[in-house]
């Protein structure tokens, strides 16, 4: 496709690279439009299960509260500490926001349906995952500033000890699979979800990506009622704006990797008539918007941790069974012989 | 190897658009608002009064001991990566080669739990 | 292919302009964030290579983990480093020595390779090309079989690494009260709450 010698600059270098910003725009804008009303969604959905209105004043049923919140955040003034560290201080929001965005460039919405169709695209996701502890550390450090400073050690301490189980469970389910392209780990789910023969594992996960989005009950890092917002107490504006952008993506991005992974992607529970007419993406939509309402449901339930029982939680729960699992789906997958690749 | 080459084109475009609009989005803000910072605005968080010492100094060393702790786990989990994926064709060997591996490493995280490292306080 | 080679350019590039500002930045936070990018540009030289595999795992434990510990010792540590930059023509000899070894060394392998040692002695597996065998499962093909030794070897620098962690790292606090679930639950009714029969009028 892209040999310059034979076809010339445009068809061989512009018009690919023009079409891949295109598909790139088309996986953003609907991204941060959808970050947008998650954030009414989850006020709205929230307001109903403690038995409120929620947002209602901007439009009919509130629906451009979310624009709104937005330009007013646009509107604030940004403001750098003056004992901060000027770079890192901006750097940290803008890493946060581009690695919660970057990852949907693996994410495949649909048979073929995939930016980058990479070999690895399990491991890529796991990368994204690993780095978001970053944007945290960073802020925290450079806002130098009590608050921030602690919220951004218990965070690092905290994503870092989940991200440990959430790697074991990940292998379980490749070891069914035999394969790190998430397209392959989709369509091997084709007669059996992976969240029926690996239920615990799934439930780890999901609790484990709740620890790794910071989300409740597990959002000690903006603890408000000891650490006011954690990491986040010296930003404003669009800096604070950029911030709450990426941990909403992030955890659109979790959703999406535990659809691919335990919920079988674009495929239709059921593969017959009435199921297979409603095409892959939607289905997909469907189950990633399933999982968000969960973060929701809990958020609007469950108090929150102590610390010392998050560390226990992970260490020494998460980690040895999980760990167990890994050893006993091996033995399960060699016994039967049901080994992908025998 | 070109085709191969060809799918992680995009991410790198990717990256720079996310990249550029991050940007933009922080230089917009930055550009629209009035900013008028004064140094009460600027100073550092501290419910009330001015911190007494500086920020950055040494906290509890169990920080150090669960990031330790975890390049260790992390880089197990690394080795078990390519096993998940060829188990199929190394077989049995293979199987009984990564038990013994993580056998080896579940002694150590046998003492770590009955030294109590893993207790936080 | 002109894009890719303009591409490795770039990497290589900022590698080594990162690599150079790892050492020359006054600030060691700087140094450690400068480290990360020249991380993130060499696993984009392993993808140019197809070394996709290598690339991941190099971000996911050098930029996840062994940096993240970097900067928790670089951040928090309360060390006064304008002083520490004065010992700095101390150990400029030494530092010199070793470097000027390592760069001996590389010359000494890159001239190897091209000139003395076939190839067929070096590569002792055959890679299989990228499009037939991913290079995640290639690697697993011998790694846990053909280079046992060598695996094992590895867990056991792993157990190594973990015990010496904690040997090195752990203190015993006093005086602090931790949660005994085990306690908490076997907890009986009988030991903990007593009915007392109060008289009107009388009090306790």
């Amino acid at each position: 496709m892209v040999d310059g010698s034979s076809i010339g600059f445009w068809a061989g270098y512009a018009w690919p690279v023009i079409l891949i910003v295109l598909k790139v725009l088309a996986i953003v804008v609907p991204l941060l439009l959808l970050v947008a009303y998650m954030t009414l969604a989850e006020r709205k959905i929230m307001a109903a299960m403690q038995m409120r209105l929620g947002p209602n004043v901007v439009g009919p049923l509130g629906i451009w509260q979310a624009f709104a919140d937005g330009l007013k955040m646009i509107c604030k003034e940004t403001i750098i500490p003056t004992g901060s560290n000027k770079v890192v201080f901006l750097a940290a929001p803008l890493i946060t926001f581009v690695l919660a965005t970057l990852g949907w460039a693996v994410v495949p919405f649909d048979a073929g349906l995939v930016l980058a169709d990479i070999n690895v695209g399990v491991l890529f996701l796991f990368a994204i995952s690993s780095l978001g502890v970053y944007g945290i550390i960073m802020a925290g450090w450079a806002s130098n500033s009590r608050y921030p400073f602690l919220g951004a050690l218990r965070s690092a301490a905290q994503m870092v000890s989940y991200e440990v189980s959430m790697g074991f469970v990940i292998i379980t389910v490749l070891l069914a699979v035999g394969s790190l392209n998430l397209s392959d780990i989709v369509e091997s789910q084709r007669n059996i979800w992976f969240f029926i023969p690996l239920f615990p594992m799934f439930i780890i996960f999901f609790i484990s990506t709740l620890a790794e989005t910071n989300r409740h009950p597990f959002d000690l890092p903006e603890a408000e009622s000891e650490l006011v917002a954690g990491y986040q107490v010296e930003y404003s504006a669009m800096t604070f704006g950029l911030f709450f952008v990426g941990e909403y993506a992030n955890m659109f991005l979790m959703s999406a990797f535990t659809t691919v992974l335990f919920l079988g992607g674009w495929l239709p529970p059921f593969d017959i008539e009435p199921f297979t007419w409603i095409p892959g993406y939607i289905w997909f939509f469907l189950k990633v918007a399933f999982l968000l309402f969960v973060f929701v449901w809990i958020r609007a339930t469950l108090p929150r941790y102590r610390y010392d029982q998050l560390m226990r939680l992970g260490w020494k729960v998460f980690l040895p069974f999980s760990l167990l699992w890994v050893v006993i789906t091996a033995g399960a997958l060699i016994i039967f012989d049901w080994l992908p690749g025998a | 190897m070109d085709d191969f080459l060809l799918e992680y084109l995009p991410i790198l475009i990717f990256l720079l658009i996310s990249l550029g609009m991050g940007v933009a989005i922080l230089a917009g803000s930055f550009l629209v608002a009035r900013q008028k910072p004064d140094s009460e605005k600027l100073s550092a968080y501290e419910c009330g009064f001015a911190p007494f010492d500086d920020t950055r100094k040494q906290f509890d060393v169990r920080f150090y001991l669960v990031a330790l702790l975890f390049i260790i786990f992390d880089l197990e989990v690394a080795f078990l990566f390519p096993w998940a994926v060829s188990l199929g064709s190394i077989g049995i060997f293979g199987f009984w080669s990564m038990i013994v591996f993580l056998a080896i490493l579940t002694i150590g995280f046998i003492y770590e739990w009955r030294k109590g490292a893993l207790e936080w306080e | 292919m002109i894009v890719q080679t303009i591409v490795f350019y770039i990497f290589a590039g900022v590698t080594i302009g990162a690599a150079v500002m790892v050492v020359a930045a006054r600030n060691p936070v700087h140094s450690v964030l400068f480290l990360i990018l020249a991380f993130f540009n060499s696993a984009g030289l392993f993808v140019l290579m197809g070394a996709e595999f290598v690339a991941m795992i190099l971000i996911i434990v050098y930029v996840g983990a062994v940096a993240v510990l970097f900067l928790f010792v670089v951040m928090m540590l309360d060390i006064n480093f304008v002083e520490l930059r004065q010992g700095f023509l101390q150990y400029l000899p030494i530092g010199g020595v070793i470097g000027l070894i390592l760069m001996i060394e590389l010359i000494m392998l890159l001239g190897a390779e091209t000139v003395a040692i076939p190839k067929t002695l070096l590569a002792t597996v055959p890679i299989p090309p990228i499009e037939d065998r991913t290079n995640t499962a290639a690697i697993g093909d011998v790694l846990y079989t053909k280079y046992i030794y060598a695996f094992q070897a590895a867990g056991m620098v792993l157990f190594t690494a973990m015990v010496g962690a904690i040997v090195l790292t752990l203190r015993e606090r006093s005086g602090v009260r931790k949660q005994r679930i085990s306690n908490q639950v076997s907890r009986r009714r009988a030991e903990s709450v007593e009915l007392k029969k109060v008289e009107p009028r009388d009090g306790l």
